[in-house]
């Protein structure tokens, strides 16, 4: 599945659209903490988090994540969005849970 | 050797807005030399997380990268309070970031086990007071 698809897709409400749409996502990857998402966040994850700060843009862009997932309605900050539309990263935001949010990506990719 | 190259970043202090900017610079001149995707990765991690310390814990620094056909060796220099047990410091866990940083989703105590996972050859010398500096080698 690729980042395009998932925007086309309408489960997600798209915040920003990147530059890499044609890049596949290889799996959703959970987690908030932004040094063990650093660490153990394989590359080309669709990342779903609630953390929505510019450290977040950062992370995403330097371990390669394909997407950012905004669960649980949170949002990204100001300086947050301006540096997902200069840095050209897809964001996506919904209301539902993390776990829920990952799930639907994971059914897409195993569908 | 003739052929390395050189850069130097500044890690200004305490601006949480700024902070990856040096590792994201580098990290797109790595891509740009055609530099293997999984060590351009790895470099940029294990720098992010020590600039992300310089801004957490120093007052900022600088940081010497040289790239050189066989290594990339990054050099990352601050003028901090220092580290007094570096043993537990490295420990997985342990952290002594603010409130305020972690609110930020920083703190996990991820930062310096992570510098070392990621880069092929870790030193760290520090002395209470006087500063830290952390060099990492991470091989072509």
């Amino acid at each position: 599945m690729k980042v395009l698809d998932l925007v086309q897709d309408g489960s997600f409400k798209v915040l920003n659209e990147g530059n890499n749409l044609e890049r596949e996502i290889r799996a959703p990857y959970c987690c908030d903490l932004l040094s063990v998402a650093m660490g153990r966040m394989p590359a080309d994850s669709a990342w779903v988090t609630v953390m929505g700060n510019i450290n977040t843009l950062a992370v995403a862009t330097l371990a390669d994540a394909a997407c950012i997932i905004l669960a649980e309605g949170s949002h990204l900050d100001d300086p947050a969005l301006n540096k997902a539309k200069q840095q050209e990263i897809t964001v996506f935001e919904t209301e539902l849970p993390i776990f829920e949010a990952a799930f639907i990506v994971y059914q897409k990719l195993h569908a | 050797m003739s052929n390395t190259i050189h850069m130097s970043y500044e890690v200004p202090a305490n601006d949480f807005t700024r902070a990856g900017e040096a590792s994201s610079s580098l990290k797109s001149s790595l891509k740009k030399m055609g530099v293997n995707p999984e060590i351009v990765r790895k470099v940029a991690i294990a720098m992010y997380e020590g600039e992300i310390n310089m801004v957490i814990h120093a007052t900022g620094g600088k940081i010497d990268v040289v790239i050189s056909p066989e290594e990339i060796e990054m050099v990352l220099k601050d003028q901090g309070p220092g580290i007094a047990d570096i043993e537990l410091a490295m420990q997985a866990g342990y952290s002594t970031a603010p409130d305020n940083i972690r609110n930020l989703g920083f703190g996990a105590g991820m930062g310096l086990p992570n510098m070392k996972k990621y880069s092929d050859e870790f030193n760290i010398e520090s002395t209470v007071g006087v500063g830290t500096t952390v060099t990492m080698k991470v091989k072509m």
